[in-house]
């Protein structure tokens, strides 16, 4: 039985350090790994424009070497994987979880404070790689051995990979504590009401995802371990005797990087649901606010989150069809793939069905909202082409991978991320960004990301391969390179340019932003009963208490989810 | 309903979202791959040919939906709250819709293909080994007697004997080594794949098939060109600084060209 939590679990931080450094405060380390996200973004943006231009103009070689390209395609797919997407919904996780759910705090707020700062040096580790002696990990995001074990094999799997290793130990470190506690809130710290069938929808998939997070790191952390000791321990899990200009590296080695693909896939494909998840469901969490109606389809929607959860568990091997897997075992990865899109059709329908006779106030939070809607369309279909064992066979490692994951992972992500920074800005700063910058915004990410992605698919139906530092060493896919290079490159560069215009709102807004009360949204969850900024322990008074469903909307009538009671006597609870 | 009462704004996402939906359906309409040039491959296209239409045919009508929706979305209409019976059929729905279609690729359009390339065997198909470095293709036929000859990594040297076979090993006298790939038309052929340092993957696009090659671990893939002419053999995984450029050329000559060219070479120790 979970109890409220009346009181905040440490004492309001009187320091400047205490404050805003080492905060114990789960709004405060949640903007923090907003911050960092967004600081590492520009990073992985930067990285993405580098191999534009390179792909735009591979004869002029204009900035580097192939290793450096390969160094920037591990570092920018490393980064924005990892460190802006799930720092990004880190932040989200632990400034919502508490708020919507009515407690004062995370359950260990200190345990927060350390996955935070465990982060801080894997940033680092991770950015200090790039000036090491053979340049940062070269070997793709996806740290293949034996390219990732032997640094013969290429420059990057030198001192920069071990950086790599080191950085996602921590990374996963970080996540492990910041995990459990959002597991621990959820589950213990609700608010008196607060049963987990009127949890906000955003909770459920914070929850889901996290599960998938604490079950399917071990198993990375034990290969990156392993991968450490091949390369500096003499074991052989991963490598076996090769041959690099004539000289025999290993002998007598007998490991097999197929073991790496197994453990690094079984982390690899539930993490996509760990990104994805949250991040729709914070655009379902959105939707009702600005259509003014009850979510469609809540109960079904949690139902297959749980489906989606458990499916993508037992999928991992569709990452490796053609690595010469046993055929019935690929038959089987593909079947149980392609189940996926069913509970998925679920939250589909229920985000175009929220629509369904609404009220739409197409402030900009919606706008993002309704561009995802477009994207899990696009980028849910395309993953079949992917998923079918036979159709995969072509497109495996080529352009369409890319646009696919790019789809997902990167634009239902971000436009999702977006949306949501726009939705609870004034909650944490209490001031609004501004609608008009905001739209200039809107316009300039949503079409060019989609519109990228979908192109990157045409250029993977013909064939043209990823990685490659130069496409036109082909000749079979010079129409899906030539014709579409152009335009892609053109538009990553809008793309970036425009992020300008969000970060001129956003630390403009922190200033000069429009005030705002309690909700200006007018929109029902909890976090929307204490003012805007929440201070030490969320709410001035007595906790509040729940006794509705989380979208009681009709039209500009709503039913707040719960209120705050005033007099302590009444709910036997004070702060 | 006067486009003129919608805001701006809606009219505008309306307009985004109808005119990427006609873009996307109409980029893959334009011929992106080549024709076919194997007998699997077919097979792999008809699964692409119907996640195209299948999948095009939601994303249309998702996107149907969602402009409908937007462009009526004033408020105007009258809206009752659907009860759970309704939220729970429309969830029902489409996980019926999605898993017919789903699961008909991958088992009644694809499997028969799946069991040709990897579980069906062809009688005596062409054998051909195909190894990988970096970042160089070596193409082995086992030359008169069908058997490969031994090998061991302690023997590569350079140009001189860059797959490192034993010249005391009788089946290896014969071998026949080259760096392009010669198919015959029409005929099943059997490719195992071997590498000498990281992973590559062998692919050609026009056959469609593609099969990665493991470090200590053989692989092999079947399939029967059924089409003349000069292909690409390109390197499918990121296996270093020139995997970019670790190509091959492949040639598809006619039965008869083929053997009488195979007959031709000189074996490896000969």
């Amino acid at each position: 039985m979970h109890e409220p939590m009346h009181e905040a679990p440490h004492a309001a931080p009187t320091t400047f350090i205490g404050k805003y450094i080492f905060s114990f405060d789960h709004k405060v380390i949640g903007i923090q790994y907003l911050l960092t996200a967004i600081l590492m973004a520009v990073v992985g943006g930067l990285l993405s424009l580098m191999i534009r231009l390179q792909l735009q103009h591979p004869e002029m070689q204009l900035l580097g070497p192939p290793e450096a390209y390969l160094a920037w395609v591990t570092m920018h797919g490393t980064i924005m994987v990892f460190f802006v997407v799930s720092l990004a919904i880190s932040g989200f996780a632990n400034f919502l979880i508490p708020l919507q759910l009515g407690a004062r705090d995370m359950a260990y707020p200190m345990l927060n404070m350390l996955s935070y700062w465990t982060i801080v040096p894997s940033v680092l580790l991770m950015l200090a790689s790039f000036f090491v002696p053979g340049g940062a990990a070269a070997a793709g995001w996806t740290m293949y051995p034996p390219l990732s074990a032997v640094p013969e094999a290429v420059p990057g799997s030198g001192l920069g990979t071990t950086f790599w290793l080191l950085g996602m130990a921590l990374f996963i470190a970080s996540f492990t504590m910041g995990g459990l506690n959002f597991l621990t809130t959820i589950v213990n710290c609700r608010t008196k009401g607060m049963t987990m069938w009127r949890m906000p929808i955003a909770v459920w998939g914070f929850f889901i995802a996290t599960v998938l997070g604490l079950l399917a790191f071990p198993p990375l952390t034990a290969a990156a371990l392993m991968l450490l000791f091949d390369r500096h321990g003499g074991t052989s899990f991963f490598v076996t005797e090769m041959v690099v200009n004539d000289q025999v590296l290993l002998p007598g080695a007998e490991g097999t990087p197929l073991l790496f693909q197994h453990l690094f896939w079984f982390l690899g494909h539930p993490e996509v649901y760990v990104l994805v998840l949250p991040c729709v469901l914070m655009t379902m969490e959105i939707i009702p606010v600005f259509t003014r109606r009850p979510m469609f389809g809540y109960r079904p929607s949690v139902w297959a989150l749980f489906v989606i959860g458990f499916l993508s568990m037992i999928v991992w091997g569709h990452h490796m069809f053609v690595t010469g897997m046993n055929p019935y075992i690929g038959e089987y990865f593909s079947i149980a793939t392609v189940i996926i899109t069913a509970p998925f059709a679920i939250l589909g329908v229920n985000l175009l069905a929220s629509l369904w006779r609404a009220k739409i106030k197409p402030a900009v939070p919606m706008l993002f909202a309704l561009a995802v809607i477009s994207a899990v369309g696009f980028g849910g279909f395309g993953g079949l082409f992917l998923g079918t064992v036979v159709s995969d066979i072509y497109f495996h490692e080529t352009y369409f991978v890319v646009g696919h994951f790019h789809l997902m992972i990167g634009t239902v992500t971000l436009l999702s991320l977006f949306g949501a920074l726009y939705f609870w800005y004034p909650k944490m700063f209490g001031r609004r960004m501004s609608e008009k910058l905001g739209r200039i915004h809107f316009w300039f990410t949503a079409v060019p990301m989609i519109t990228i992605f979908i192109l990157m698919h045409m250029q993977g139906l013909g064939g043209m391969l990823r990685r490659t530092y130069d496409p036109g060493a082909y000749d079979y896919n010079a129409g899906a390179n030539m014709m579409l290079r152009f335009p892609i490159t053109a538009m990553a560069f809008i793309l970036f340019l425009a992020q300008f215009v969000f970060f001129w709102n956003f630390f403009r807004s922190l200033k000069n932003g429009e005030e705002v009360g309690e909700n200006p949204w007018d929109a029902t969850t909890l976090e929307w009963t204490t003012p805007s900024p929440a201070g030490h322990g969320n709410w001035p008074g007595a906790l509040p208490v729940v006794e509705h469903d989380p979208y009681e909307y009709d039209g500009d009538d709503f039913t707040p989810q719960g209120r705050v009671v005033e007099t302590a006597s009444e709910e036997g609870g004070n702060a | 309903m006067e486009p003129r009462s919608r805001p701006r704004i809606i009219l505008g996402l309306v307009a985004f979202f109808g005119l990427i939906t006609l873009f996307t359906v109409g980029l893959f309409m334009l011929p992106w791959r080549s024709e076919v040039a194997s007998d699997e491959g077919g097979g792999i296209d008809a699964v692409i040919t119907y996640l195209l239409v299948a999948t095009g045919a939601l994303v249309v009508l998702g996107h149907y939906v969602l402009i409908r929706f937007l462009w009526n979305g004033n408020g105007e209409k009258g809206y009752t709250r659907p009860t759970p019976k309704v939220e729970w059929m429309w969830g029902i729905i489409p996980v019926v819709i999605m898993m017919i279609l789903s699961e008909a690729g991958v088992l009644v359009v694809g499997a028969p293909t799946w069991k040709k390339l990897y579980v069906d065997r062809a009688e005596n198909p062409v054998q051909i080994e195909v190894v990988g470095k970096q970042f160089q293709w070596y193409v082995r036929y086992p030359g008169k007697d069908g058997v490969y000859g031994d090998y061991d990594f302690e023997e590569i040297d350079g140009a001189d004997n860059p797959l490192g076979l034993l010249d005391d090993s009788d089946a290896a006298v014969d071998d026949i080594v080259t760096s392009k790939l010669r198919l015959p038309l029409g005929r099943p052929v059997q490719i195992r794949m071997r590498t000498h340092d990281v992973i590559h993957s062998f692919f050609v696009p026009d056959f469609r098939v593609k099969q990665d090659l493991i470090p200590g671990f053989p692989t092999e893939i079947r399939f029967t060109p059924t089409k003349l002419g000069e292909y690409e053999l390109a390197c499918s995984e990121l296996c270093g600084l020139a995997h970019y450029r670790m190509k091959a050329p492949v040639l598809v000559m006619e039965p008869e060209a083929f053997d009488k060219w195979l007959a031709a070479q000189r074996g490896y120790f000969e």
